[in-house]
C-alpha cells in the first residue's frame, strides 16, 4: 500500500467528517493533526475515526438532563472555598483587582461598573517593542489633572484671581507645558473666565465677582482633565516577552481604542458593561466566559467551561446582559409561583392576582409546590401505556 | 399509583384572580359578627370568630357544616360585611396609578379614541410574536397619566398624590382633599373591561374595584389554631387577634354610622378600620407602625405567613417534610464497600419497604410478619387486599394473621440488607450529596460510611450527622440504583474526573506498598490478598531466591485490571528541571502497561480524590464504574491491612530537629531580624525608595514581609534537609496524604508572619499592636512575627498575634458561606428550568432556546474526560497497541 493513496484516502474521511458536522472542529483538527505523519495504514486510520467518532457520541449530553442545575453546583459548590480577599495582581503589585468570590458575584450579578476595572493594552505590532513608544502611549491615556500636576492651587485675593503653580519635575514627566494646561482650563470653564498663562504659573479671572464663585471654579479647575481619558487614573507598563503591554487602573474602554499606535485588535477591559455598548453582546458572552473562568482557575477551581458557557448564554440570551438574580433572569421568569418562591412573594402574588395571569407550570419550582413530577430527567418522559389492554390482546 | 386503583390526576395551569364581594359571600358560610372567641364555657360562641360552622380544631368536637372531626373537615370560609369599604394596602399602588390614567369625570382612559385603536392592535399583535403586553400597559398608563384634560368629556384633570399607604389625594390649587375608598371604588367600578384590559388588568379574573374591600373574608380556624396552655389558658393565633381588631372596630364603626355620630368621629373609625385591615393583610407596610402583641412582638399576619426563608413558599412548598426517614451520627467502616451503607439495627427496624405478597414470596413474607415489629428482619404492618391496614404492634397472636395473608397483600417489612436508600449530607451543594447505597443493617447506633464517600459528602467523623431516606416505590428505587448509587457519581460533573477516591492513610500505605525497598514474603502477601478478597492467580515472585519474595508493585498490580496504560508523575515528584523519567531517583515517574506498575510509587496523584488523569480514572474510563469500585473497594481493604499490620504514626520525634540545624534557623531569624530593621531605618531616615505606585509605608512594608518570608522559607528547607523519607510527616505531606510542607515547617522550624487582612497586624493600642512595644515600634516581633515553631511553643506575645490571625480564618469562613450560598441560590434560582430537549438544544421551561448544543459540543461534562469530549491519545493507542502487538506476534 502506497503512502499517497493512505493520505488521499485520509484526506478524503476528513473531508466528508467536516461536511457531516460528526465531530466537533477542535477534536476534528487535533485529530487531523495527531493522526498525519505517524504512518497508519489505511485500516488502522479507519479504525482510530469510528474510535473517536463512537467515544465523542458516548459522551453527549442525553435528553432531558438538568444542564442548568448541574451547571449552578457546579460554579457554586467551589465558592465555598474561594477566598473573600482581594489580591494583588499576578506580576503587576501597583495593580489590586478584585479576585475570589467578590469577582465571581460580580459577575453573575452583572455589575454596572466592577469594582476595580482594569484594561490591559497591547501596542501596535510595528512599535511593541519600543519602550519609549510605550511611555508615549501611557501617558496619553493616562487621566492626569490639573491637580495632580500642580504643586499648589491658590486663591489670589488681591488679584480676585485662581493662582495656579506647576511641579516642573512633574511637568517634564508627564511631557506637558503650560499652553497645554491653559488650553484644556480655557475649554472647560468656556466663558466663566479668562486664562492667563506664565511661566510654571497659570492665573485664571473669573467674570464673576464673589468669592463664593471663585472657589467654585476654584474647585472646577482641580478636576479639569489636562491630558489621558477618562477614568483610566494609572497606567503601567510591563514587559512580557519582548512586548510592551499597558495594563490600567480604570477602565474606558471607548476612548482607548481611539488613542493612535494602540493594538485595537488585542485591546482587554474587565468592565462587562462597556463590552456590551462597545463591542456588543456576543462579545459580552465571551468576555463573561473568559472573566468568571480566569477568576475560577487564579483560585485553583477545577470547573469544566461548558458550565461557564451555559450561565453566559443565559444571561445574554434577549441581546442585553442580564443579571442572575431578582433583577435579572429569576424577575423575569413566566411562572408567578416560582417568582415568588424566590425573592420579593407578595409583589409577584399581588401582581398575578390583578394581571390575571396564569401558570402553565413547564418549570421546575411551581411542580414541586404542587407535588407533581418535575418536568426534567425521567420526568421529562411521558410513557403511554395500557397494562389491561395488552394483557386482555393476549 | 395506578396499581392501588387510585387516578392520578396532573394539574395542567393555575390562573390567579382577585375574590369579588360575591365570591367571597359566596363562598362563606357564616358571618361574623360577634368579636368574642369562647363562653364561659369554654364553648365557641355562634357567629363569633372560631365559630363551629367555621370547622373545628378541638379533638372530639364535630363540624357543624360538614359534620367531620378534626382532620377530616377540611375548613370553610365566614365573612365580615364591613361598614365602610376599606382599600387593599398591596393594591394602592395599583389603584393609585389607573386613576391617573383615568378621567377623573367620566372614568375613561386620557387617551383619544385614535389612541386606544392603536394600542389596542398592538395588544393583539404582542402575543403572537411573543412579546409580554406588560409592557404596553406599563406605556398606556405613563402616557395617559400626562393628559391634562380628557380628550372624551374635556373634563380637566388633576393631580393624584399617593400618601402611603393607603391614601390617595386629589391636589388641586385649591388644597388636597382626600377621596375616600367609597369615591375610588365609585370610579373603578365605571371603568369598562375593555379599558381595563389596556391597563393591565384581566376584568375576567378581577376587577380592581375588588381590591378595595366591601366584604372580608374570614379563614377557617384551622388556619389559625389556638393553642392550650398547660394553665388552661387559650392562647389564640395572631390572625385571629387581627380579626377580632377588625370586626371590633367594624361593629363600632356601623353602631356610629347608624347612631348618626359626627363625621369626625365616623372618620376617626373609618381610618382605624382601615389601619387594621391593612395590618391583618401584610404588617410590614412601611409608613404605618406594625400591630404588636400585648408583649411588644409584632403580629405575624398574612404576609409574614408566606414571605422568607421560614415562610409558606419557602419552608412548605418548596421544601417538604418526608417520611421514612432517619438521621444520625456517622462513622468510618473501611471494610464496607463504598456502594454500602451501615444501618443501625435500631433504624432498620423502624423503616419499612412496602413488598406485594406473591405466590413466589409467600412464605418469606409469613415468615416475616410472624416475627413482627420489635425482631429484625420483621415487618410492621399489613396491606390487605381491601385497603385495610394492621398495626402489627397490636395483634396478640401474628401467626393466626400470617395464616390470612395471601398473593395480593402488601407487606410494610424491616430495612434488610440490600435495600437501595438514599443517603444525604447537608449543605447539600451538589449532585454527589446525596447517593444512593445499598443497606448493611449493623450493630450499634451509627450510620457507618465507607472513606471514599467522605469528598463528595464533605463528610468528617467529629459529630457529623446524616440523613437516610428510604424509597417506598418501584420505580424510585430503580432510579436510585441506575442513576444515584455511589459508583455511578464517581465521575463529577463539574470537572469530569473522579471525585471519590483514596484520602490520608490510603495514600501513605499505598506509597509505603508500592515503594522500591518493599518486599513481602508468600505469607505476608496471601495474607494480604486474602483481606483484600483477591480471588486470582498470584503472580510469580521477583526474587525467587533465597526465599520468593513479592514486590509492593507487584501486589498493587493484581487489582489494577488488564489493558490499563498509563504514565504520569506522583505527587513526591520534585518537579526538578529535565525529567529524568524512567530513571527518576524518587521513583516518582510512574508508568503503568497493561495493568502492572512498572516504575513508580502510587500515591494521590495516582488513586486520590478529586484527581483527574489519574490511574483511578483511566480505570472508570476504560473499565467502568463496577470495574472501578471493585479495584477501590479492594485495595482500600488491603491498604488498611497493610497499614494496621505495619502501624503508622507521626510524634514529637517527627518534628525534632538537630541542634545545628535549630542553631542556623536561629541565625537565618536573627540576619532577617536585623534586615528589617536596616530597612526600618532606612526609612525612617527617608532614603527608602518607593516601589512605583506606592507610598514609602506600602514599600516599606512590602520589603519586610517579603524579608520574612524568604526567612521563613530558608528556615523550612534547613528544617526540611533533616527530614526524610524515614519521616511519617514528611510521607504524608509529600505523597499528599496529608498536611504539606509549610504545615512541617511551622511545626519544626518557624510558624511565620500571622497576618490580618493580608497586612502584618498593625492594629490594637495607639501606634503600638500591644503595651509590651514602644510606639512606632515596625520591628518584625512587634509587627506579629512569631519566630518560634509549634514544637517550642509560642510565647504570650507570638500567641496573641497568632490568635488574631486565626480568628480571622474564622471569621472570614463564616462571611463566606453565607455569601457564597447565597450566590449559588441565585444561580440555581437562574438556571434550574434549562433542560437539554430530544434535539439537542438547551431551553428554558417556557421553551426558550438558550443554546443550541449544550457547551457548543453538546458534550456531558461527566462523561467527558477532563473536559475533553475524545481522548485522542488513548483512541490511538487503542487502535496502536492492538495491531502492534499483533505484528510482533
Amino acid at each position: 500500500m502506497s503512502k499517497s493513496t493512505v493520505i488521499a484516502h485520509m484526506e478524503k474521511r476528513f473531508s466528508k467528517l467536516r461536511d457531516e458536522h460528526r465531530l466537533p472542529p477542535k477534536v476534528l483538527n487535533e485529530l487531523e493533526e495527531k493522526v498525519t505523519d505517524i504512518g497508519l495504514t489505511k485500516k488502522e486510520f479507519d479504525e482510530i475515526c469510528d474510535n473517536v467518532i463512537d467515544s465523542y457520541e458516548r459522551a453527549l449530553v442525553e435528553p432531558g438532563e438538568a444542564v442548568g442545575t448541574v451547571a449552578a453546583q457546579s460554579i457554586g459548590e467551589p465558592g465555598t472555598q474561594m477566598t473573600l480577599r482581594t489580591f494583588h495582581y499576578a506580576g503587576v503589585a501597583e495593580l489590586s483587582v478584585t479576585q475570589g468570590l467578590p469577582r465571581l458575584i460580580e459577575i453573575v450579578d452583572a455589575r454596572k461598573n466592577p469594582s476595580t476595572p482594569t484594561m490591559k493594552i497591547h501596542l501596535a505590532d510595528n512599535i511593541a517593542e519600543d519602550r519609549n513608544a510605550a511611555k508615549r502611549i501611557a501617558r496619553d491615556i493616562e487621566m492626569i489633572l490639573v491637580e495632580s500636576v500642580a504643586s499648589n492651587i491658590s486663591i489670589d485675593l488681591l488679584r480676585q484671581a485662581i493662582d495656579i503653580r506647576f511641579d516642573p519635575e512633574l511637568m517634564e514627566d508627564k511631557a506637558l507645558t503650560v499652553e497645554i494646561i491653559a488650553e484644556a482650563i480655557k475649554a472647560k470653564i468656556k466663558a466663566k473666565g479668562e486664562v492667563e498663562s506664565g511661566d510654571n504659573t497659570i492665573f485664571v479671572y473669573p467674570t464673576g465677582e464673589t468669592l463664593a464663585d471663585l472657589q467654585r471654579l476654584s474647585e472646577k479647575i482641580r478636576e479639569v482633565r489636562v491630558k489621558g481619558i477618562d477614568d483610566v487614573t494609572h497606567v503601567v507598563i510591563r514587559k512580557e516577552s519582548d512586548r510592551y503591554v499597558l495594563y490600567t487602573e480604570g477602565s474606558n474602554l471607548q476612548d482607548a481604542l481611539e488613542i493612535a499606535d494602540v493594538n485595537p485588535h488585542k485591546i482587554y477591559t474587565n468592565n462587562l458593561k462597556e463590552i456590551y455598548q462597545v463591542l456588543g453582546i456576543e462579545a459580552t458572552r465571551n468576555a463573561i466566559i473568559q472573566e468568571a473562568m480566569s477568576v475560577l482557575n487564579e483560585q485553583g477551581m477545577d470547573v469544566d467551561v461548558r458550565h461557564i458557557i451555559l450561565v453566559a448564554d443565559m444571561m445574554t440570551a434577549d441581546g442585553a446582559i442580564r443579571q442572575i438574580g431578582r433583577h435579572g433572569i429569576s424577575g423575569s421568569k413566566n411562572s408567578a409561583l416560582a417568582r415568588a418562591a424566590f425573592e420579593v412573594t407578595i409583589k409577584h402574588l399581588l401582581g398575578a392576582g390583578i394581571a390575571g395571569t396564569k401558570d402553565p407550570l413547564k418549570g421546575i419550582t411551581e411542580n414541586v409546590i404542587l407535588g407533581q413530577l418535575i418536568p426534567l430527567g425521567t420526568g421529562s418522559i411521558d410513557l403511554l401505556m395500557n397494562p389491561q389492554g395488552s394483557l386482555s390482546k393476549k | 399509583m395506578a396499581a392501588g386503583g387510585l387516578t392520578t390526576k396532573k394539574i395542567d395551569s393555575i390562573e390567579f384572580g382577585l375574590l369579588s364581594p360575591d365570591d367571597i359571600r359566596k363562598m362563606s358560610i357564616a358571618q361574623i359578627v360577634v368579636a368574642d372567641t369562647y363562653d364561659e364555657d369554654g364553648y365557641p360562641i355562634s357567629s363569633g370568630i372560631m365559630d363551629t360552622r367555621l370547622g373545628v380544631i378541638d379533638p372530639g368536637q364535630r363540624c357543624k357544616t360538614c359534620g367531620n372531626r378534626v382532620g377530616n373537615c377540611p375548613g370553610h370560609f365566614g365573612h365580615i360585611e364591613l361598614a365602610r369599604p376599606v382599600m387593599h394596602a398591596g393594591y394602592a399602588k395599583v389603584i393609585h396609578k389607573v386613576l391617573r390614567a383615568i378621567c377623573r369625570e367620566c372614568n375613561r382612559i386620557l387617551l383619544t379614541d385614535e389612541e386606544i385603536e392603536y394600542y389596542a392592535r398592538l395588544f393583539k399583535k404582542y402575543p403572537e410574536i411573543g412579546q409580554k403586553t406588560a409592557n404596553l400597559s406599563k406605556d398606556i398608563l405613563k402616557r395617559a397619566a400626562k393628559a391634562k384634560a380628557c380628550p372624551h368629556c374635556g373634563e380637566e384633570q388633576l393631580k393624584l398624590k399617593l400618601e402611603k399607604p393607603t391614601s390617595i389625594y386629589e391636589v388641586s390649587e385649591a388644597g388636597s382633599v382626600r377621596l375616600t375608598p367609597i369615591d375610588i371604588r365609585a370610579k373603578l367600578e365605571n371603568v369598562t373591561d375593555d379599558d381595563y384590559r389596556l391597563l393591565g388588568i384581566n376584568p375576567e379574573a378581577a376587577r380592581l374595584e375588588w381590591s378595595i374591600l366591601t366584604v372580608m373574608s374570614v379563614p377557617p380556624v384551622a388556619v389559625r389554631p389556638s393553642i392550650t396552655l398547660e394553665s388552661g389558658v387559650r392562647s389564640e393565633d395572631d390572625l385571629s387577634h387581627k380579626l377580632i381588631d377588625i370586626i371590633r372596630i367594624n361593629q363600632r364603626l356601623r353602631e356610629n354610622l347608624d347612631a348618626g355620630a359626627p363625621q369626625l368621629i365616623v372618620e376617626d373609625l373609618w381610618e382605624l378600620l382601615q389601619y387594621h385591615c391593612t395590618t391583618y393583610f401584610d404588617n410590614g407596610v412601611s409608613g404605618i407602625p406594625p400591630a404588636r402583641h400585648r408583649s411588644g412582638r409584632a403580629l405575624r399576619t398574612l404576609a409574614q405567613r408566606l414571605k422568607g426563608k421560614e415562610g409558606r413558599f419557602r419552608s412548605n412548598l418548596s421544601g417538604k417534610r418526608v417520611d421514612f426517614s432517619a438521621r444520625t451520627v456517622i462513622s468510618p467502616d473501611p471494610n464496607l464497600s463504598m456502594n454500602e451503607v451501615g444501618v443501625p439495627e435500631q433504624i432498620a427496624t423502624i423503616l419499612t419497604i412496602p413488598q406485594r405478597v406473591t405466590e413466589w414470596n409467600l412464605e418469606e413474607m409469613k415468615a416475616l410478619v410472624i416475627r413482627g415489629p420489635d425482631r429484625h428482619p420483621g415487618c410492621n404492618y399489613l396491606i390487605r387486599s381491601d385497603g385495610r391496614r394492621v398495626d402489627l404492634r397490636f395483634v396478640k397472636d401474628r401467626s393466626i394473621i400470617s395464616d390470612t395473608i395471601e398473593p395480593g397483600f402488601i407487606v410494610e417489612r424491616h430495612l434488610a440488607s440490600g435495600d437501595i436508600v438514599l443517603f444525604n449530607r447537608q449543605p447539600s451543594l451538589h449532585r454527589m450529596s446525596i447517593m444512593a447505597h445499598e443497606v448493611r443493617v449493623m450493630p450499634y447506633r451509627t450510620f457507618r460510611l465507607s472513606l471514599f464517600v467522605c469528598p463528595p459528602y464533605n463528610a468528617d467523623f467529629d459529630g457529623d450527622e446524616m440523613n437516610l431516606h428510604v424509597p417506598q416505590s418501584e420505580e424510585a428505587r430503580a432510579e436510585a440504583r441506575v442513576l444515584m448509587r455511589v459508583q455511578e457519581q464517581i465521575l463529577s460533573p463539574r470537572y469530569g474526573g473522579p471525585i471519590i477516591g483514596a484520602l490520608q492513610d490510603y495514600i501513605s500505605a499505598a506509597f509505603l506498598l508500592t515503594r522500591k525497598s518493599t518486599l513481602y514474603t508468600r505469607n505476608k502477601v496471601n495474607q494480604l490478598l486474602a483481606t483484600a478478597g483477591y480471588e486470582g492467580e498470584l503472580t510469580p515472585p521477583a526474587i525467587i531466591k533465597p526465599v520468593p519474595l513479592w514486590t509492593g508493585k507487584q501486589i498493587f498490580s493484581m487489582f489494577i485490571p488488564d489493558g490499563i496504560n498509563i504514565s504520569f508523575r506522583a505527587n513526591v515528584c520534585r518537579k526538578c528541571t529535565t525529567c529524568k523519567k524512567e530513571d527518576c531517583e524518587y521513583d516518582s515517574y510512574v508508568v503503568i502497561r497493561d495493568g502492572n506498575i512498572t516504575f513508580g510509587v502510587i500515591d494521590e496523584k495516582a488513586f486520590g480524590a478529586g484527581e483527574p488523569d489519574s490511574l483511578f480514572h483511566r480505570i472508570i474510563k476504560e473499565k467502568g464504574s463496577t470495574t472501578a469500585r471493585i479495584f477501590m473497594d479492594s485495595v482500600g481493604r488491603l491498604l488498611v491491612r497493610l497499614i494496621t499490620d505495619r502501624g503508622f504514626s507521626m510524634g514529637l520525634d517527627d518534628v525534632t530537629l538537630p541542634r545545628e540545624a535549630s542553631r542556623r534557623i536561629k541565625i537565618i531569624l536573627e540576619k532577617a531580624d536585623k534586615k528589617v530593621n536596616q530597612l526600618i531605618e532606612t526609612y525612617q531616615r527617608d532614603e527608602l525608595d518607593a516601589n512605583p505606585g506606592q507610598t514609602l509605608l506600602e514599600t516599606l512594608e512590602q520589603r519586610i514581609m517579603a524579608t520574612l518570608a524568604e526567612a521563613r522559607d530558608s528556615a523550612g528547607a534547613v528544617a526540611g534537609e533533616h527530614l526524610g523519607l524515614d519521616n511519617s510527616a514528611v510521607i504524608m505531606a509529600q505523597t499528599g496524604a496529608r498536611g504539606s510542607r509549610l504545615n512541617l515547617s511551622q511545626m519544626a522550624a518557624v510558624v511565620g508572619q500571622q497576618a490580618v487582612r493580608g497586612e502584618r497586624v498593625s492594629r490594637g493600642y495607639m501606634g503600638r499592636t500591644l503595651p509590651h512595644f514602644e510606639r512606632g515600634d515596625l520591628g518584625a516581633r512587634a509587627r506579629g512575627f512569631v519566630a518560634s515553631s509549634y514544637k517550642s511553643g509560642l510565647d504570650p506575645i507570638e500567641y496573641w498575634f497568632h490568635a488574631a490571625g486565626g480568628r480571622e480564618g474564622l471569621v472570614d469562613t463564616a462571611v463566606r458561606t453565607s455569601t457564597s450560598g447565597y450566590m449559588q441560590r441565585r444561580l440555581m434560582t437562574a438556571l434550574q428550568d434549562l433542560k437539554v430537549e430530544t434535539d439537542g438544544t438547551v431551553r428554558t421551561a417556557p421553551g426558550r432556546i438558550v443554546q443550541f448544543k449544550f457547551g457548543d459540543d453538546g458534550v456531558d461534562p461527566s462523561k467527558s474526560d477532563h473536559g475533553r469530549s475524545v481522548n485522542i491519545d488513548i483512541a490511538i493507542e487503542k487502535v496502536l497497541g492492538k495491531s502492534k502487538v499483533s505484528r510482533e506476534a
